[in-house]
Protein backbone atom coordinates (compact mmCIF):
# COMPACT_ATOMS: atom_id res chain seq x y z
CA UNK A 1 0.00 0.00 0.00
CA UNK A 2 1.28 3.14 -1.05
CA UNK A 3 1.78 5.85 2.14
CA UNK A 4 2.21 9.30 1.74
CA UNK A 5 4.72 10.80 3.51
CA UNK A 6 4.26 12.76 6.55
CA UNK A 7 5.61 16.54 6.35
CA UNK A 8 8.35 17.41 8.70
CA UNK A 9 7.25 19.32 11.32
CA UNK A 10 4.29 16.99 13.50
CA UNK A 11 0.99 18.37 12.86
CA UNK A 12 -0.83 20.33 14.98
CA UNK A 13 -4.08 19.77 16.88
CA UNK A 14 -6.26 21.03 14.35
CA UNK A 15 -4.40 19.56 11.31
CA UNK A 16 -4.89 15.90 13.08
CA UNK A 17 -8.41 16.71 14.10
CA UNK A 18 -9.25 17.71 10.28
CA UNK A 19 -7.57 14.39 9.01
CA UNK A 20 -9.34 12.10 11.14
CA UNK A 21 -12.36 13.94 10.16
CA UNK A 22 -11.70 13.44 6.47
CA UNK A 23 -10.47 9.69 7.38
CA UNK A 24 -14.08 9.13 8.67
CA UNK A 25 -16.15 10.67 5.58
CA UNK A 26 -16.28 7.51 3.53
CA UNK A 27 -17.97 5.65 6.52
CA UNK A 28 -19.91 8.30 7.75
CA UNK A 29 -21.53 9.14 4.66
CA UNK A 30 -22.15 5.50 3.75
CA UNK A 31 -23.41 4.29 6.92
CA UNK A 32 -25.69 7.39 6.62
CA UNK A 33 -26.52 6.97 2.94
CA UNK A 34 -27.82 3.43 3.93
CA UNK A 35 -29.73 4.57 7.31
CA UNK A 36 -31.95 6.98 4.81
CA UNK A 37 -32.18 4.51 2.41
CA UNK A 38 -34.41 2.19 4.90
CA UNK A 39 -36.89 4.95 4.72
CA UNK A 40 -39.76 4.29 3.22
CA UNK A 41 -40.29 5.60 0.06
CA UNK A 42 -42.85 2.86 -1.37
CA UNK A 43 -39.29 1.65 -3.43
CA UNK A 44 -38.07 -2.07 -2.80
CA UNK A 45 -35.11 -1.85 -0.64
CA UNK A 46 -31.74 0.45 -1.79
CA UNK A 47 -30.24 -0.44 1.43
CA UNK A 48 -28.12 -3.06 -0.04
CA UNK A 49 -27.46 -0.89 -2.89
CA UNK A 50 -26.05 1.53 -1.11
CA UNK A 51 -24.03 -0.24 0.88
CA UNK A 52 -22.53 -2.04 -1.65
CA UNK A 53 -21.79 0.88 -3.78
CA UNK A 54 -20.33 2.83 -0.83
CA UNK A 55 -17.73 0.03 0.29
CA UNK A 56 -16.57 -1.10 -3.51
CA UNK A 57 -15.85 2.73 -4.56
CA UNK A 58 -14.41 3.70 -1.21
CA UNK A 59 -12.37 0.65 -0.90
CA UNK A 60 -11.26 1.21 -4.90
CA UNK A 61 -10.67 4.32 -4.41
CA UNK A 62 -9.85 5.96 -0.53
CA UNK A 63 -8.80 2.27 0.95
CA UNK A 64 -7.35 3.53 3.50
CA UNK A 65 -10.45 5.27 4.77
CA UNK A 66 -12.41 2.01 4.13
CA UNK A 67 -10.44 -0.62 6.16
CA UNK A 68 -11.80 -4.05 7.02
CA UNK A 69 -13.29 -3.72 10.38
CA UNK A 70 -15.43 -0.28 8.62
CA UNK A 71 -16.48 -2.72 5.71
CA UNK A 72 -17.66 -5.12 8.33
CA UNK A 73 -19.36 -2.94 10.27
CA UNK A 74 -20.93 -1.21 7.50
CA UNK A 75 -22.62 -5.24 6.94
CA UNK A 76 -23.78 -5.72 10.47
CA UNK A 77 -25.43 -2.23 9.79
CA UNK A 78 -26.86 -3.67 6.74
CA UNK A 79 -28.07 -6.73 8.64
CA UNK A 80 -29.38 -4.83 11.88
CA UNK A 81 -31.30 -2.33 9.54
CA UNK A 82 -33.21 -5.40 7.59
CA UNK A 83 -35.11 -8.58 8.99
CA UNK A 84 -32.85 -11.00 6.86
CA UNK A 85 -30.55 -13.48 9.35
CA UNK A 86 -27.63 -11.58 10.67
CA UNK A 87 -23.95 -12.40 8.90
CA UNK A 88 -25.10 -11.91 5.00
CA UNK A 89 -24.47 -8.58 4.78
CA UNK A 90 -21.30 -8.82 6.64
CA UNK A 91 -20.10 -11.32 4.85
CA UNK A 92 -21.35 -9.98 1.17
CA UNK A 93 -19.62 -6.49 1.93
CA UNK A 94 -16.05 -8.03 3.18
CA UNK A 95 -15.52 -10.09 0.63
CA UNK A 96 -16.60 -6.88 -1.69
CA UNK A 97 -14.16 -5.11 -0.01
CA UNK A 98 -11.18 -7.40 -0.04
CA UNK A 99 -11.68 -8.23 -4.02
CA UNK A 100 -11.88 -4.60 -4.79
CA UNK A 101 -8.86 -4.39 -2.94
CA UNK A 102 -7.11 -7.03 -4.61
CA UNK A 103 -8.12 -5.44 -7.80
CA UNK A 104 -7.85 -2.02 -7.24
CA UNK A 105 -4.11 -1.58 -8.97
CA UNK A 106 -5.98 -2.78 -11.92
CA UNK A 107 -9.43 -0.81 -11.62
CA UNK A 108 -8.37 2.34 -9.99
CA UNK A 109 -6.77 3.78 -13.33
CA UNK A 110 -9.71 2.47 -15.96
CA UNK A 111 -12.47 4.81 -17.03
CA UNK A 112 -15.88 5.41 -15.66
CA UNK A 113 -17.53 2.80 -17.38
CA UNK A 114 -15.09 0.08 -17.20
CA UNK A 115 -15.30 0.49 -13.50
CA UNK A 116 -19.11 0.39 -13.87
CA UNK A 117 -18.90 -3.25 -15.27
CA UNK A 118 -16.61 -4.57 -13.08
CA UNK A 119 -18.87 -3.25 -10.20
CA UNK A 120 -21.72 -5.19 -12.19
CA UNK A 121 -19.61 -8.19 -11.66
CA UNK A 122 -19.26 -7.66 -8.43
CA UNK A 123 -23.05 -6.97 -7.68
CA UNK A 124 -23.65 -10.29 -9.33
CA UNK A 125 -21.92 -11.91 -7.20
CA UNK A 126 -22.93 -10.48 -4.17
CA UNK A 127 -26.55 -10.79 -4.82
CA UNK A 128 -25.65 -14.65 -6.20
CA UNK A 129 -23.80 -14.78 -2.63
CA UNK A 130 -26.82 -12.97 -0.70
CA UNK A 131 -29.13 -15.24 -2.30
CA UNK A 132 -27.53 -18.86 -1.25
CA UNK A 133 -27.16 -17.55 2.00
CA UNK A 134 -30.67 -16.19 2.35
CA UNK A 135 -31.51 -20.16 0.83
CA UNK A 136 -29.12 -21.93 3.25
CA UNK A 137 -29.57 -19.81 6.48
CA UNK A 138 -33.46 -19.49 6.69
CA UNK A 139 -33.45 -22.94 5.41
CA UNK A 140 -36.27 -22.02 2.62
CA UNK A 141 -35.94 -21.24 -1.06
CA UNK A 142 -36.93 -17.55 -1.30
CA UNK A 143 -38.27 -16.54 -4.54
CA UNK A 144 -35.68 -14.85 -7.32
CA UNK A 145 -37.64 -11.60 -8.61
CA UNK A 146 -36.72 -9.89 -4.98
CA UNK A 147 -33.04 -10.75 -6.27
CA UNK A 148 -33.36 -9.69 -9.48
CA UNK A 149 -34.70 -6.87 -8.95
CA UNK A 150 -32.15 -5.51 -6.33
CA UNK A 151 -29.51 -6.50 -9.12
CA UNK A 152 -31.14 -4.06 -11.24
CA UNK A 153 -31.25 -1.46 -8.17
CA UNK A 154 -27.66 -1.99 -7.47
CA UNK A 155 -26.13 -1.66 -11.17
CA UNK A 156 -28.49 0.96 -12.24
CA UNK A 157 -27.82 3.04 -8.71
CA UNK A 158 -24.43 2.88 -8.87
CA UNK A 159 -23.52 6.33 -11.46
CA UNK A 160 -25.12 8.52 -9.16
CA UNK A 161 -23.90 7.21 -6.21
CA UNK A 162 -20.64 7.20 -7.70
CA UNK A 163 -21.30 10.63 -9.14
CA UNK A 164 -21.72 11.80 -5.36
CA UNK A 165 -19.11 9.63 -4.04
CA UNK A 166 -16.69 11.51 -6.53
CA UNK A 167 -17.49 14.65 -5.62
CA UNK A 168 -16.67 14.03 -2.26
CA UNK A 169 -13.31 12.02 -3.35
CA UNK A 170 -12.22 15.01 -5.13
CA UNK A 171 -13.19 17.71 -2.43
CA UNK A 172 -10.86 15.40 -0.21
CA UNK A 173 -7.73 15.65 -2.65
CA UNK A 174 -8.26 19.18 -2.75
CA UNK A 175 -8.46 19.53 0.55
CA UNK A 176 -5.64 17.41 0.92
CA UNK A 177 -3.59 19.14 -1.41
CA UNK A 178 -3.78 22.47 0.56
CA UNK A 179 -2.81 21.01 3.87
CA UNK B 1 -1.96 6.50 18.13
CA UNK B 2 0.13 3.12 18.72
CA UNK B 3 2.90 3.34 16.45
CA UNK B 4 3.76 0.21 14.86
CA UNK B 5 6.46 -0.77 12.82
CA UNK B 6 5.45 -1.54 8.67
CA UNK B 7 5.84 -5.07 8.68
CA UNK B 8 3.99 -5.90 11.38
CA UNK B 9 1.45 -3.09 10.10
CA UNK B 10 1.56 -4.61 7.17
CA UNK B 11 1.20 -7.91 8.22
CA UNK B 12 -2.36 -7.21 10.43
CA UNK B 13 -3.40 -5.89 7.70
CA UNK B 14 -3.32 -8.98 5.74
CA UNK B 15 -4.56 -10.81 8.91
CA UNK B 16 -7.54 -8.53 9.70
CA UNK B 17 -9.50 -9.86 6.24
CA UNK B 18 -9.27 -12.96 6.90
CA UNK B 19 -10.23 -12.99 10.42
CA UNK B 20 -12.87 -10.85 9.70
CA UNK B 21 -14.60 -12.91 7.53
CA UNK B 22 -14.32 -15.91 9.85
CA UNK B 23 -16.24 -13.44 12.23
CA UNK B 24 -18.79 -12.72 9.96
CA UNK B 25 -19.60 -16.60 9.90
CA UNK B 26 -19.48 -16.43 13.99
CA UNK B 27 -22.27 -13.94 13.34
CA UNK B 28 -24.37 -16.25 11.27
CA UNK B 29 -23.55 -18.86 13.78
CA UNK B 30 -24.86 -16.05 16.25
CA UNK B 31 -27.73 -14.76 14.64
CA UNK B 32 -29.08 -18.43 13.94
CA UNK B 33 -28.12 -19.65 18.08
CA UNK B 34 -29.72 -16.25 19.87
CA UNK B 35 -32.53 -15.34 18.32
CA UNK B 36 -33.22 -12.98 21.26
CA UNK B 37 -29.92 -11.47 20.86
CA UNK B 38 -30.44 -10.17 17.98
CA UNK B 39 -33.63 -9.24 18.42
CA UNK B 40 -32.62 -7.22 21.24
CA UNK B 41 -29.61 -5.94 18.98
CA UNK B 42 -31.89 -4.76 16.34
CA UNK B 43 -34.33 -3.02 18.32
CA UNK B 44 -31.51 -0.97 19.89
CA UNK B 45 -30.62 0.20 16.81
CA UNK B 46 -33.75 0.97 15.22
CA UNK B 47 -34.55 2.90 18.84
CA UNK B 48 -31.40 4.61 18.27
CA UNK B 49 -32.24 5.28 14.88
CA UNK B 50 -35.83 6.32 15.53
CA UNK B 51 -35.30 10.36 16.07
CA UNK B 52 -33.51 10.57 13.14
CA UNK B 53 -35.85 8.65 10.91
CA UNK B 54 -38.34 11.26 12.54
CA UNK B 55 -36.49 14.18 11.49
CA UNK B 56 -36.47 12.68 7.76
CA UNK B 57 -39.88 11.59 7.64
CA UNK B 58 -40.38 15.34 6.73
CA UNK B 59 -38.64 15.84 3.48
CA UNK B 60 -39.31 12.47 2.38
CA UNK B 61 -43.10 12.98 2.99
CA UNK B 62 -42.62 15.34 0.22
CA UNK B 63 -41.07 14.02 -1.70
CA UNK B 64 -43.98 11.13 -1.74
CA UNK B 65 -46.44 13.67 -1.78
CA UNK B 66 -44.89 15.53 -4.86
CA UNK B 67 -44.61 12.08 -6.50
CA UNK B 68 -48.48 11.19 -5.89
CA UNK B 69 -49.80 14.26 -7.01
CA UNK B 70 -47.85 13.55 -10.35
CA UNK B 71 -49.49 10.21 -10.24
CA UNK B 72 -53.28 11.59 -9.49
CA UNK B 73 -52.66 15.14 -12.23
CA UNK B 74 -52.01 12.50 -14.90
CA UNK B 75 -55.19 9.93 -13.80
CA UNK B 76 -57.31 12.58 -13.17
CA UNK B 77 -59.70 12.13 -15.67
CA UNK B 78 -59.60 8.26 -15.31
CA UNK B 79 -59.85 8.84 -11.09
CA UNK B 80 -63.17 11.23 -11.27
CA UNK B 81 -64.89 8.42 -13.75
CA UNK B 82 -63.94 5.65 -11.40
CA UNK B 83 -65.00 8.02 -8.76
CA UNK B 84 -68.28 8.57 -9.86
CA UNK B 85 -68.96 4.57 -10.64
CA UNK B 86 -67.69 3.65 -7.32
CA UNK B 87 -70.17 6.35 -5.67
CA UNK B 88 -73.12 5.12 -7.41
CA UNK B 89 -72.10 1.53 -6.16
CA UNK B 90 -71.61 2.69 -2.65
CA UNK B 91 -75.21 3.99 -2.33
CA UNK B 92 -76.58 1.25 -3.44
CA UNK B 93 -74.77 -0.19 -0.58
CA UNK B 94 -75.28 2.38 1.87
CA UNK B 95 -78.80 1.53 1.18
CA UNK B 96 -78.95 -2.04 1.87
CA UNK B 97 -76.31 -1.49 4.83
CA UNK B 98 -78.64 0.85 6.72
CA UNK B 99 -81.61 -2.15 6.20
CA UNK B 100 -79.68 -4.75 7.12
CA UNK B 101 -78.14 -2.66 10.00
CA UNK B 102 -82.01 -2.25 11.02
CA UNK B 103 -82.87 -5.50 10.88
CA UNK B 104 -79.67 -6.72 13.01
CA UNK B 105 -80.70 -4.12 15.32
CA UNK B 106 -84.19 -6.38 16.01
CA UNK B 107 -82.95 -9.14 15.44
CA UNK B 108 -80.11 -8.98 18.36
CA UNK B 109 -82.82 -7.29 20.64
CA UNK B 110 -85.02 -10.64 20.39
CA UNK B 111 -81.45 -12.64 21.05
CA UNK B 112 -80.37 -10.16 24.21
CA UNK B 113 -77.04 -10.36 22.15
CA UNK B 114 -73.83 -9.27 23.99
CA UNK B 115 -71.82 -7.15 21.33
CA UNK B 116 -68.11 -7.27 21.17
CA UNK B 117 -66.77 -4.59 22.81
CA UNK B 118 -65.39 -1.79 20.41
CA UNK B 119 -61.76 -2.31 20.00
CA UNK B 120 -59.19 0.57 20.99
CA UNK B 121 -56.44 1.59 18.39
CA UNK B 122 -53.71 3.96 18.38
CA UNK B 123 -52.30 5.46 15.63
CA UNK B 124 -48.56 4.95 14.57
CA UNK B 125 -46.37 6.65 12.18
CA UNK B 126 -44.56 4.22 9.42
CA UNK B 127 -40.81 5.94 9.27
CA UNK B 128 -38.84 3.07 7.73
CA UNK B 129 -38.98 0.24 5.52
CA UNK B 130 -37.12 -2.76 7.75
CA UNK B 131 -37.52 -5.16 5.51
CA UNK B 132 -34.66 -5.79 2.91
CA UNK B 133 -34.64 -7.63 0.22
CA UNK B 134 -35.88 -11.12 1.11
CA UNK B 135 -38.20 -9.67 4.11
CA UNK B 136 -41.50 -7.32 4.49
CA UNK B 137 -41.80 -5.39 7.43
CA UNK B 138 -42.18 -2.18 8.44
CA UNK B 139 -40.16 0.07 11.75
CA UNK B 140 -43.08 2.35 13.43
CA UNK B 141 -42.38 4.97 15.94
CA UNK B 142 -43.60 4.99 19.60
CA UNK B 143 -43.37 6.58 22.51
CA UNK B 144 -43.95 6.93 25.92
CA UNK B 145 -47.29 7.86 24.84
CA UNK B 146 -48.08 4.84 22.79
CA UNK B 147 -47.06 1.80 24.34
CA UNK B 148 -47.10 -1.54 21.87
CA UNK B 149 -46.87 -4.89 22.90
CA UNK B 150 -45.80 -8.00 20.82
CA UNK B 151 -48.61 -9.66 18.55
CA UNK B 152 -50.81 -6.36 18.62
CA UNK B 153 -52.57 -6.39 15.09
CA UNK B 154 -51.38 -3.46 12.32
CA UNK B 155 -54.40 -2.38 10.62
CA UNK B 156 -53.78 0.63 7.87
CA UNK B 157 -56.96 2.49 7.14
CA UNK B 158 -58.45 -0.14 4.97
CA UNK B 159 -57.79 -3.68 6.09
CA UNK B 160 -55.07 -5.82 7.73
CA UNK B 161 -51.29 -4.97 7.32
CA UNK B 162 -49.35 -7.13 10.09
CA UNK B 163 -48.59 -7.68 13.37
CA UNK B 164 -46.26 -6.46 16.07
CA UNK B 165 -43.14 -8.92 16.41
CA UNK B 166 -40.75 -6.85 18.11
CA UNK B 167 -40.77 -4.36 20.66
CA UNK B 168 -38.07 -1.83 21.51
CA UNK B 169 -38.06 1.75 23.75
CA UNK B 170 -38.92 3.57 20.85
CA UNK B 171 -39.91 2.03 18.10
CA UNK B 172 -41.27 -1.51 17.05
CA UNK B 173 -40.95 -3.92 14.07
CA UNK B 174 -44.34 -5.02 11.70
CA UNK B 175 -44.19 -8.14 10.57
CA UNK B 176 -46.46 -7.88 7.29
CA UNK B 177 -48.36 -10.33 5.98
CA UNK B 178 -46.92 -10.28 2.61
CA UNK B 179 -43.87 -11.58 4.04
CA UNK B 180 -42.65 -15.39 4.14
CA UNK B 181 -42.62 -16.25 7.37
CA UNK B 182 -46.25 -14.43 7.56
CA UNK B 183 -49.17 -17.26 8.20
CA UNK B 184 -52.89 -15.33 9.00
CA UNK B 185 -55.79 -18.28 9.60
CA UNK B 186 -58.83 -16.56 7.58
CA UNK B 187 -61.96 -17.57 6.99
CA UNK B 188 -63.59 -16.99 3.53
CA UNK B 189 -66.67 -14.89 4.30
CA UNK B 190 -69.11 -16.18 1.57
CA UNK B 191 -68.60 -20.17 1.98
CA UNK B 192 -67.38 -19.30 6.02
CA UNK B 193 -64.11 -21.80 5.09
CA UNK B 194 -60.86 -21.79 7.06
CA UNK B 195 -57.82 -21.09 5.26
CA UNK B 196 -54.39 -20.17 6.16
CA UNK B 197 -53.03 -17.12 4.38
CA UNK B 198 -49.64 -17.42 3.75
CA UNK B 199 -47.00 -14.57 2.47
CA UNK B 200 -44.70 -15.12 -0.63
CA UNK B 201 -43.14 -11.59 -0.19
CA UNK B 202 -44.79 -10.59 -3.50
CA UNK B 203 -47.68 -8.41 -3.46
CA UNK B 204 -50.50 -11.14 -2.73
CA UNK B 205 -50.45 -13.85 -0.32
CA UNK B 206 -51.56 -17.35 -1.15
CA UNK B 207 -54.19 -19.05 0.00
CA UNK B 208 -53.44 -22.66 1.46
CA UNK B 209 -55.05 -25.92 3.34
CA UNK B 210 -58.67 -24.97 3.07
CA UNK B 211 -61.24 -28.05 3.63
CA UNK B 212 -61.80 -29.83 0.78
CA UNK B 213 -64.40 -29.26 -1.53
CA UNK B 214 -64.64 -26.08 -0.56
CA UNK B 215 -62.02 -24.26 -3.78
CA UNK B 216 -61.32 -20.63 -2.66
CA UNK B 217 -63.49 -18.54 -5.58
CA UNK B 218 -61.84 -15.56 -7.00
CA UNK B 219 -64.16 -12.46 -5.62
CA UNK B 220 -64.53 -14.11 -1.85
CA UNK B 221 -63.88 -11.92 0.26
CA UNK B 222 -61.59 -12.88 3.34
CA UNK B 223 -61.67 -11.86 6.38
CA UNK B 224 -59.45 -13.04 9.69
CA UNK B 225 -60.66 -16.06 12.04
CA UNK B 226 -60.28 -15.83 15.17
CA UNK B 227 -59.11 -19.37 15.66
CA UNK B 228 -55.65 -19.15 16.79
CA UNK B 229 -56.55 -16.39 19.35
CA UNK B 230 -54.22 -14.38 18.00
CA UNK B 231 -56.15 -12.26 15.62
CA UNK B 232 -59.92 -11.13 16.37
CA UNK B 233 -62.56 -12.69 14.00
CA UNK B 234 -64.04 -10.67 11.15
CA UNK B 235 -61.02 -8.31 10.33
CA UNK B 236 -61.27 -6.91 6.31
CA UNK B 237 -58.12 -9.17 4.71
CA UNK B 238 -58.83 -8.57 1.10
CA UNK B 239 -60.33 -10.48 -1.66
CA UNK B 240 -59.65 -13.80 -3.37
CA UNK B 241 -58.03 -13.58 -7.18
CA UNK B 242 -57.37 -16.69 -8.60
CA UNK B 243 -53.05 -16.21 -9.54
CA UNK B 244 -51.36 -16.67 -12.77
CA UNK B 245 -50.41 -20.06 -11.78
CA UNK B 246 -54.04 -20.95 -10.67
CA UNK B 247 -53.26 -20.84 -7.18
CA UNK B 248 -55.83 -18.64 -5.23
CA UNK B 249 -54.06 -15.67 -3.81
CA UNK B 250 -55.62 -12.69 -1.96
CA UNK B 251 -55.51 -9.04 -3.03
CA UNK B 252 -55.19 -7.02 -0.14
CA UNK B 253 -57.23 -4.21 1.04
CA UNK B 254 -54.03 -2.54 2.83
CA UNK B 255 -52.07 -0.85 0.84
CA UNK B 256 -48.34 -2.46 1.98
CA UNK B 257 -46.42 -0.40 -0.79
CA UNK B 258 -47.47 2.81 0.75
CA UNK B 259 -48.00 2.29 4.24
CA UNK B 260 -47.48 5.79 6.51
CA UNK B 261 -50.24 5.46 9.42
CA UNK B 262 -50.77 1.95 11.14
CA UNK B 263 -53.48 1.59 13.39
CA UNK B 264 -51.96 -0.32 16.29
CA UNK B 265 -55.18 -2.62 17.78
CA UNK B 266 -55.13 -3.44 21.15
CA UNK B 267 -57.64 -6.44 21.29
CA UNK B 268 -57.40 -7.75 24.96
CA UNK B 269 -56.52 -10.78 23.80
CA UNK B 270 -53.93 -11.00 26.05
CA UNK B 271 -56.75 -12.24 28.62
CA UNK B 272 -57.77 -14.93 26.93
CA UNK B 273 -54.02 -16.12 26.03
CA UNK B 274 -51.85 -16.74 29.09
CA UNK B 275 -50.75 -12.74 30.16
CA UNK B 276 -47.07 -13.56 30.08
CA UNK B 277 -47.62 -15.18 26.74
CA UNK B 278 -47.81 -12.08 25.49
CA UNK B 279 -45.49 -9.94 27.34
CA UNK B 280 -42.41 -11.96 27.01
CA UNK B 281 -40.27 -12.30 23.35
CA UNK B 282 -42.14 -15.23 21.99
CA UNK B 283 -39.90 -17.33 19.59
CA UNK B 284 -43.05 -19.13 18.12
CA UNK B 285 -44.51 -16.35 16.92
CA UNK B 286 -42.61 -16.08 13.28
CA UNK B 287 -42.17 -19.67 12.24
CA UNK B 288 -45.59 -20.63 13.23
CA UNK B 289 -46.96 -24.06 12.49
Amino acid sequence: MARQGRPASAPGLLARLDALARAAVPGVTTALGMILAAAPVGLPSILPAVGLAGVFFWSLFRPGSMPAPVAFGMGLLQDLLGFAPLGIGVLTLLLTHAAALRLRRVLAKQSFLLVWLAYCGFALLAVGIGYVLQALLAWQVPSTTPAIAQLGLTIGLYPLLAWLMACVHRAMQRAEALA
Amino acid sequence: MIRLSIPLRQALARLSVPVLIAAAFGTMLLGKADTVLVERSRMAVADLLAPLYAVAAEPIGAVRQVVSEAHVLLNLREESSRLREENDRLHRWQAAALALEAENALLRRQLSFVPDPAPQFRTARVVADAGGTYARAVLIATGPYLQVQKGQVALDERGLAGRVTEVGGRSARILLVTDMNSRIPVVLEGSRARAMMVGTNGARPRLQHWPSGMQPQAGDRVVTSAESATFPAGLPVGIVRIGETGWPEVELFAQLDRLDLLRIFEFGLAGILPPEAVARPDPTIRPRR
